[in-house]
């Protein structure tokens, strides 16, 4: 490595939250134009380490090295100064204004706003990088893919040479994902440097020059993308050999459980988001759902959860005694008063499946809290349940009392899974149950479903990667605009006949959103 | 790229965790020191006075004697009577900022049962006044929670507009009941037989009132921590996406809980009604059901905590008009000093939660 290759220099980062170690004495280097990886597992420091080189968090010891000179980052106007621009998983953009207003929100410029000259420059670079954006087009009128490029846009209007990205790709459809890449290869072509950091080896593989992998808090090593494989990096990450194959059982003696006749619902705008819906849940198989991001994945597991009204339709049940029972119309609360166990791990867990600032033990008591006749709510068990959960399922939390928004993404969702599981449920619902997870805590989630799976549960699981979802389910339902477009078996589906079903009847939708 | 200054910043905030109740409540007892001496120099600079004086003038004027002190006392159970009552509203996350109405219906209920009853017998007097006056504070929590459930009004609109209404119910019923005629004031309701006044224990007019709402403080810290109605409050304060998902009917619960704050609201109308004033007036609840809003924030809705919180401000309130007459000083010297003091403690809070490391590379620099 030629010296003057090296653009930033970490040397040392170390940085606490309270008790909690985020970056022990970490180094990681960033050369002039490539795409570097950071890998690691949930909590291993990423996300710190880049806030530091970004002046979100300042450093408790440690040195940086840019061009060979010291510098000081001490907030994110700094930052910029250096040419440094980092886009947040969360995206901060103001939604009533413009692509363009957004971009120049901030900048210093001259008393009159010239918005043409800016629209015209916003343009050209994206011309340059082969962007597709609108520059007049209002932020909540964007998908999530264009609000991305509208941050990577801004960084770039400001001159930012080195651009850190954050899980850019967790909340991208496979297509959008592509195009990205191909402009993060530009823009790597136009001499930036791109850090991104990411959980899927596959992207890590495909995209980047060199990866750098942390392990709690602590910098393991940087290897290059070539002498690399999915099995190395995994072991690098997780500091032990693991085994990527998932295991499926074949389902025994299937009873139907749980059947949907030509359910209907629409949103809040009154716009449909089921269409004449029909399939049949069975006991001891997984039955995965699949679909572009909004086809109607949310509002399908929370109709039968008594969450979503329905506008037609019937949903009904098979009890243990072979009995049905009708589920249209009821409320969550009913369907739980009537004995049903029924398990929903939603897709947003903190906003709708745990309460953030309670602990693990309030939060098993939200499914327990009204046993017994008591005035008063029974803590004991839900304690017990907590502390049997911190164990079985390894959550890392200093205690049972700790806030759950506190920790990290997969131990919530340990916490979140591990409390619907506990009811033994006859119906277990997951949406993206490993989104955002590290491999390790990832497998541990498959085998939990696939333990439900042979007690005789009906596992219906929601998955954005299809890879997963093949090698995991037992049946695939694929969802296309709020319409079932096919239900294939997963042993013998193929990656592209499903992908083909996911866009069939959708397609006039993701043209739509092309085009503008 | 060179207007990056390569100097560590000179400070920097660290967040810190696990700090012990030891070591917060020092923290407090330092601020409130600190604001003490910086008092000390504003006074001294403003008035020429010895501070000193002025700070045992203060003392003296609240709990300077023993009336002093049990007025002082009761005034404070009062004010946190209030402070209760936006409680359970406040964890829900439901602004209620309208303890002022329901204080004001409480008492106005509680004045007109002392009215009509007064030839009623008298435990049943003593029985009615607490009922109907908890009763009316209710009614008048529960309209604006109503609204919200079923129409997603806004609470804090709602509850303001409520408090000049019942302003407006309570003039109109002086009206009906002022006593002597063309006073517009109701003057001392039943003075002759007394009847339908909180009863005073062993002679003591002060001790009811306060070991009321002392009863009451444990029970709402009960309430709100280990009752399933109290965990249902909680939840939806968070998050009501969690609430519907756990199955919590969500707009039953926000209409017990007001219809709870409001009768504790209408406690505290009746304690001053029955207990305090003995008489209905627009200015009888005086602003305490929006000072009632910093008693329970400073006491971050911890009913234990709050006591303090209610103690100090009323205790700064007695000792305002002591030092006012003794001093002749003007009434808002007090708080001016109340204010100092609550911004130290306020600003204390920063260094319980963070603190702040100062530049130390040269320290390390040496040490290497």
């Amino acid at each position: 490595m030629q010296p003057n290759d090296v653009l930033i220099e970490m040397r040392g980062i170390t940085k606490h939250f309270g008790s909690v170690v985020a970056n022990e004495n970490v180094n990681l280097t960033v050369r002039r134009g490539e795409i570097l990886s950071v890998l690691g597992e949930n909590g291993s420091g990423k996300t710190s380490l880049m806030n530091m080189l970004a002046g979100i968090y300042f450093p408790d010891a440690g040195h940086i090295y840019m061009n060979g000179r010291e510098v000081v980052i001490r907030s994110p106007k700094d930052a910029f100064a250096l040419g440094i621009g980092m886009i947040h998983q969360h995206f901060k953009l103001v939604d009533v204004l413009t692509a363009a207003e957004n971009i120049i929100l901030g900048l210093p410029g001259p008393l009159k706003l010239d918005m043409k000259k800016v629209t015209k420059e916003i343009r050209e670079l994206a011309d340059k990088y082969g962007f597709e954006l609108d520059p007049d087009r209002k932020i909540y009128e964007m998908s999530v893919s264009q609000k991305q490029t509208v941050e990577i846009v801004k960084m770039l209007y400001r001159g930012a040479n080195v651009l850190i990205l954050d899980e850019p790709t967790a909340v991208l459809t496979p297509q959008e994902t592509e195009k990205l890449f191909q402009v993060l290869r530009n823009m790597r072509a136009q001499g930036h440097s791109i850090l991104i950091i990411t959980h899927k080896l596959n992207e890590v593989l495909s995209l980047s020059d060199r990866v750098a992998v942390l392990r709690k808090g602590e910098s393991i090593g940087t290897v290059d993308t070539k002498d690399a494989t999915e099995r190395s990096l995994t072991e690098m990450m997780v500091g032990k050999k693991v085994d990527l194959d998932i295991e499926r059982p074949d389902p025994v003696d299937p009873i139907m459980k749980l059947k949907l006749t030509n359910v209907n619902a629409v949103d809040h705008e009154g716009r449909p988001v089921l269409s004449n819906v029909e399939f049949e849940a069975y006991t001891g198989e997984i039955l995965g759902i699949a679909g572009i991001a909004g086809s109607g994945q949310k509002e399908l597991l929370e109709a039968i959860a008594g969450l979503q009204p329905l506008t037609s339709g019937r949903i009904q049940y098979r009890n243990r005694k072979g009995h049905i029972k009708e589920l249209t119309e009821m409320s969550a609360q009913e369907i739980r008063e009537i004995g049903i166990r029924l398990a929903f791990v939603p897709e947003d867990r903190l906003g709708m499946g745990l309460v953030s600032s309670m602990g693990m033990t309030d939060n098993m008591m939200l499914r327990s809290y009204r046993h017994g006749h008591s005035f008063f709510s029974e803590r004991r068990q839900p304690r017990e349940l907590a502390e049997t959960i911190m164990k079985e399922l390894e959550v890392v939390t200093p205690s049972v009392e700790w806030p759950v928004g506190r920790m990290s993404g997969g131990n919530v969702q340990k916490v979140l899974v591990g409390r619907e599981i506990s009811s033994s449920p006859q119906v277990l619902m997951v949406a993206y149950p490993v989104r955002g997870l590290d491999i390790n805590s990832s497998y541990t989630i498959y085998h939990l479903l696939n333990e439900q799976k042979k007690k005789g549960s009906a596992v219906i699981c929601v998955g954005e990667d299809l890879d997963v979802l093949l090698a995991l389910c037992d049946r695939i339902l694929v969802l296309a605009d709020g319409k079932i477009s096919g239900i294939v078996d997963a042993r013998t589906a193929t990656k592209e006949d499903v992908g083909l079903l996911m866009t069939s009847h959708g397609y006039r939708g993701a043209d739509k959103e092309a085009e503008a | 790229m060179s207007q990056v200054s390569t100097k560590e910043p000179l400070f920097h905030i660290v967040k810190r965790e696990g700090v012990t109740f030891v070591r917060a409540s020092l923290i407090r007892l330092a601020a409130i020191l600190l604001a003490l001496v910086v008092c000390a120099f504003v006074i001294m600079g403003m008035t020429g006075m010895n501070p000193l004086s002025v700070y045992a003038g203060i003392w003296s004027g609240a709990v300077g004697t023993a009336r002093r002190t049990w007025v002082t006392l009761r005034d404070s159970a009062i004010l946190l009577c209030i402070g209760f009552a936006v409680l359970p509203a406040f964890r829900m996350r439901f602004w209620n900022i309208g303890a002022e109405g329901q204080v004001l219906v409480g008492a106005m209920a509680t004045a007109a049962v002392m009215i009509y009853g007064a030839n009623l017998p008298s435990w049943l007097l003593y029985a009615l006044c607490p009922i109907v006056g908890v009763a009316a504070g209710s009614l008048w929590g529960m309209i604006p929670a109503f609204f919200k459930a079923h129409w997603n009004t806004n609470e804090t609109l709602f509850t303001l507009m409520l408090n000049y209404i019942a302003i407006q119910l309570v003039s109109f019923a002086i009206v009906y009941w002022e006593s002597p005629k063309g006073s517009n004031n109701v003057g001392l309701i039943n003075n002759q037989t007394k009847a339908g006044w909180l009863p005073s224990l062993g002679g003591n007019n002060y001790l009811l009132p306060i070991l009321i709402v002392m009863v009451l403080m444990v029970l709402l810290y009960l309430y709100m921590n280990y009752s399933k109605q109290g965990y249902e409050i909680a939840v939806v304060g968070e998050s009501e996406n969690t609430a519907h998902y756990a199955g919590i009917n969500v707009k039953r619960v926000i209409i017990r809980t007001m219809a709870i704050s409001g009768g504790i609201g209408g406690l505290a109308g009746y304690l001053l009604a029955s207990g305090v004033g003995h008489t209905i007036s627009t200015g009888l609840a005086g602003g305490r059901g929006f000072t009632a809003i910093v008693v329970a924030w400073l006491g971050k809705l911890n009913p234990f905590a709050m006591v303090f919180v209610a103690f100090f401000l009323v205790f700064m309130e007695k000792g305002a008009g002591q030092i006012a007459t003794q001093f002749n000083l003007n009434e808002n010297a007090s708080d001016i000093i109340t204010g100092i003091i609550l911004f130290f403690i306020l600003g204390c809070e920063f260094f319980i939660h963070y603190h702040v490391e100062l530049r130390k590379r040269e320290k390390e620099a040496a040490k290497a």
